[in-house]
């Protein structure tokens, strides 16, 4: 069910120039290499992307340690997370991402603490090895339960040249547990993205490569093995996502032997490489480890995708091929049961979303996954853009938007402020930096990093509540009371 | 504090800035000058001939174990050594961990927030060796040292390092008001060691402030912990000091903006003073050495 429609092509190629043309000239050669117009049957969106940001814009990139901390590791609900280094990176990080987990936080999981060694003037000066050791013991001594402590990097540990992973293979052996020292210092890279690839690598050297003490029981040792065991790989279980995901990947029959990270255990970490196939939802922040295993391990990967009911059903179907018929039969039993229910949710809000436009600007993924999901509503998107997206994000986008879409990397404040007055959409899903403007604008907006703290958006149970956020947020009365009383006339 | 003169000791590592920064020193106190030393190197042995021993308690040492810089007073860290000269040694980490730079900005903000520096009519840094970051190029910048006085030699090494410092202070100059105040030359007792010093001075568009003689009374006064000026007050040696303190006392506002010269110049120096030979005449020394050999196997 595919919506047919196509974008603006020469109305939007105009607003690029009228952007551009606000620029010094040195700018606008740099900036419209990020900005274009997609053609049909383009292979890629013709945009440069994974570049330095310029300075003197606004651009709402995190850092390597965001990516690390923030995104991969922070997620991972029975390892205690040191934020290494000064006292602010962890604190203005503190527990933003929403990643919903099960556990006694405090006792086992620790998914919402915060947890820094606040590097004072001495530690700068003299090394902050010796504090790094004396906060692992402590964290020992308070959270016996911890299953692992992984060491998230913040700039100065670079800087001086700490030698973190000494004391962390010097620790795990005191305490028998990993240590998991984490180079994402914020100022490696151009934006959070080197952070994921950085996190991935550590779980690759130092959650599967990790020497194990002799007298350390296998991890794994009392895992049976199905053959139907997948693992739910980068999706961080936003507002519950991940949990929607899984119910309905378990009722076709498959068992999740683990998620990652979202409510994710270091036991599934190590376990993952079991799998028969890994499920990439977030396909920006781990396709480096999944590519990994499937080097090392021969487990295959594939890009799913559980936004809205048409992506659903053909993502179902394409797992089901990676396994014997009675999933294939599992998935078109699903589908049937599942349809009626997301018929109904569309059959609801369909008539009030007809036709409205949407802009999107996400990080890594969302601008692509979420397309067919508004369409499923009704709804068209006119202009998609990439915090931190790579050249290959870029050309997987393309089979998602229509002729004639907006695409925008890195974009910057006045790019976005500019794009939103000319367009004026019905819709704009992007982060909390850019709610309250684009809302002063008068135009309707939903977060799309955090749900605006609803969700989950995942599978079927998700797009009921995607369909009643949408249509809270462009049918809500308070949009017709822009105008003032007295400028009526 | 308009007659502080504040003055800083650069060149390369080993080449005796220390010595040569303390025996002025006592020269300066001889004088009846009140300074104040200031050791910005983590090996604290900027004072020990003034202390007759290592200082012991660093700054940063200190600060440490009182737990932040803050905690910290200056009668805590400022010692009295030799002719009421008074000494403050910076400290900093072992070699190999954390950041000696980050100490030495610690320390001189410390010690100037805290008033260490009324009083004195000469505030010196003695500096370690290269300016290898932001941290030991402190004492040139904000308008610490007026003037900075390079201790080199007639040895390459010394000369590429004089060089390089002052590209260093010329980067400053301009914003801080630093000033190059000359060469010190501590003799090595290289070949036409004074006349390459003075044309290394004329490039840098400075002057050479003094020639040190090489002489073994200044190793005998170290080994005892003393300055030679008070270890054999009537030498030569100690007037060669007390020559090189006047001259330093004189240049008072004298400091220029050095023009530092490219590696080529540098090395067109070198070998016009035959200290490095051009590559026409290495080919031609090692044809010869190699002829020299045939003889001595035919023969």
């Amino acid at each position: 069910m595919s919506l047919e429609y196509t974008n603006d092509r020469s109305f939007h190629e105009q607003i690029i120039e009228e952007v551009l043309a606000a620029y010094p000239e040195k700018a606008r050669k740099r900036r419209s290499k990020h900005l274009n117009v997609v053609s049909e049957g383009d292979s890629d969106c013709g945009v440069k992307s994974n570049i330095k940001s310029m300075p003197g814009v606004m651009t709402v990139r995190g850092c390597a340690y965001a990516g690390s901390k923030g995104v991969v590791w922070g997620p991972v609900k029975d390892v205690v997370h040191i934020s290494h280094g000064p006292v602010g990176c962890g604190q203005y990080s503190w527990a933003q991402r929403r990643n919903y987990y099960v556990g006694e936080t405090g006792i086992d999981t620790f998914g919402t603490m915060q947890v820094t060694s606040d590097f004072q003037e001495r530690d700068i000066v003299f090394g902050g090895d010796k504090k790094l050791r004396q906060l692992i013991d402590e964290i020992e001594m308070l959270f016996p339960l911890a299953k692992g402590i992984s060491v998230q990097s913040e700039c100065p540990v670079g800087l001086i040249g700490d030698d973190i992973e000494a004391v962390a293979k010097e620790k795990a052996k005191d305490l028998g547990k990993p240590v998991i020292p984490v180079r994402c210092e914020g100022f490696r890279g151009v934006s959070q993205s080197l952070g994921h690839h950085i996190a991935n690598d550590t779980i690759r050297d130092w959650v599967f490569g990790r020497e194990k003490p002799s007298d350390l029981e296998d991890p794994t040792a009392g895992f049976e093995p199905s053959p139907y065991d997948v693992v739910v790989v980068g999706d961080y279980n936003i507002g519950g996502d991940c949990w929607a995901s899984r119910k309905l990947l378990e009722e076709i029959g498959l068992r999740v032997i683990a998620q990652w990270t979202g409510d994710t255990s270091l036991a599934e970490l190590e376990r993952a490489p079991k799998a028969k196939l890994n499920l990439i939802h977030c396909y920006r922040s781990m396709n480096y480890i999944s590519r990994h295993m499937e080097e090392k391990y021969g487990t295959p990967w594939f890009e799913f995708n559980f936004f809205g009911p048409s992506r659903i059903e053909k993502s179902l179907r394409a797992i089901a091929e990676y396994f014997d018929d009675t999933i294939k039969e599992n998935v078109e039993k699903v589908i049937a049961k599942y349809r009626p229910m997301a018929d109904a949710v569309i059959d609801k809000y369909r008539p009030r979303l007809e036709g409205k436009k949407v802009m999107l600007y996400v990080g890594g993924l969302r601008p692509r996954h979420m397309v067919n999901a508004y369409e499923d509503l009704g709804m068209e998107i006119v202009g998609a853009g990439y915090e931190f997206a790579h050249k290959d994000d870029y050309q997987r986008t393309t089979s998602y938007v229509k002729d004639g879409t907006l695409i925008f990397d890195d974009i910057t404040g006045y790019e976005m402020e500019k794009f939103i007055e000319r367009i004026r959409p019905d819709l704009v899903g992007s982060g909390i930096k850019e709610k309250y403007p684009i809302q002063k604008m008068g135009v309707p907006f939903r977060q799309v990093h955090s749900w605006d703290y609803s969700g989950p958006y995942h599978a079927y149970d998700g797009f009921a509540v995607f369909a009643r956020d949408m249509d809270m947020a462009i049918n809500n009365p308070v949009w017709g009371k822009f105008k003032a009383p007295w400028a009526e006339a | 504090m308009s007659g502080l003169r504040q003055i800083a000791f650069y060149g390369k590592g080993g080449i005796g800035k220390s010595t040569t920064s303390q025996n002025t020193i006592a020269a300066l106190a001889e004088m009846g000058q009140k300074v104040l030393i200031i050791g910005c190197d983590p090996k604290a042995d900027s004072t020990r001939l003034m202390l007759h021993a290592k200082a012991q308690q660093t700054v940063l040492h200190l600060a440490a174990e009182a737990g932040s810089v803050e905690d910290l007073e200056l009668e805590d860290v400022l010692r009295t050594g030799y002719l009421n000269v008074s000494c403050v040694e910076s400290g900093g980490p072992e070699p190999g961990v954390g950041c000696a730079g980050r100490g030495v900005i610690t320390s001189i903000n410390f010690l100037e927030e805290n008033g260490a520096y009324e009083g004195q009519d000469y505030i010196v840094y003695d500096v370690l060796g290269d300016v290898v970051c932001g941290g030991f190029a402190m004492p040139i910048r904000e308008n610490k040292a007026q003037e900075i006085y390079i201790v080199m030699s007639g040895e390459m090494m010394a000369l590429y390092a004089a060089n390089n410092i002052s590209r260093g202070i010329l980067k400053y100059a301009n914003t801080g008001g630093v000033r190059l105040g000359g060469l010190i030359c501590n003799s090595r007792q290289t070949d036409l060691e004074l006349e390459l010093a003075e044309a290394m001075a004329a490039k840098l568009s400075t002057k050479l402030i003094h020639f040190v003689p090489r002489d073994n009374i200044v190793q005998h006064a170290e080994l005892r912990r003393m300055t030679v000026i008070e270890y054999a007050p009537e030498s030569k040696q100690a007037d060669e000091y007390r020559a090189l303190a006047k001259n330093i006392h004189k240049n008072k506002g004298k400091g220029v903006i050095p023009t530092p010269i490219s590696m080529d110049e540098l090395e067109d120096m070198l070998m016009e003073f035959g200290i490095l030979k051009s590559d026409e005449e290495m080919i031609a020394e090692l044809e010869a050495k190699e002829a020299a050999q045939k003889t001595m196997v035919t023969a």
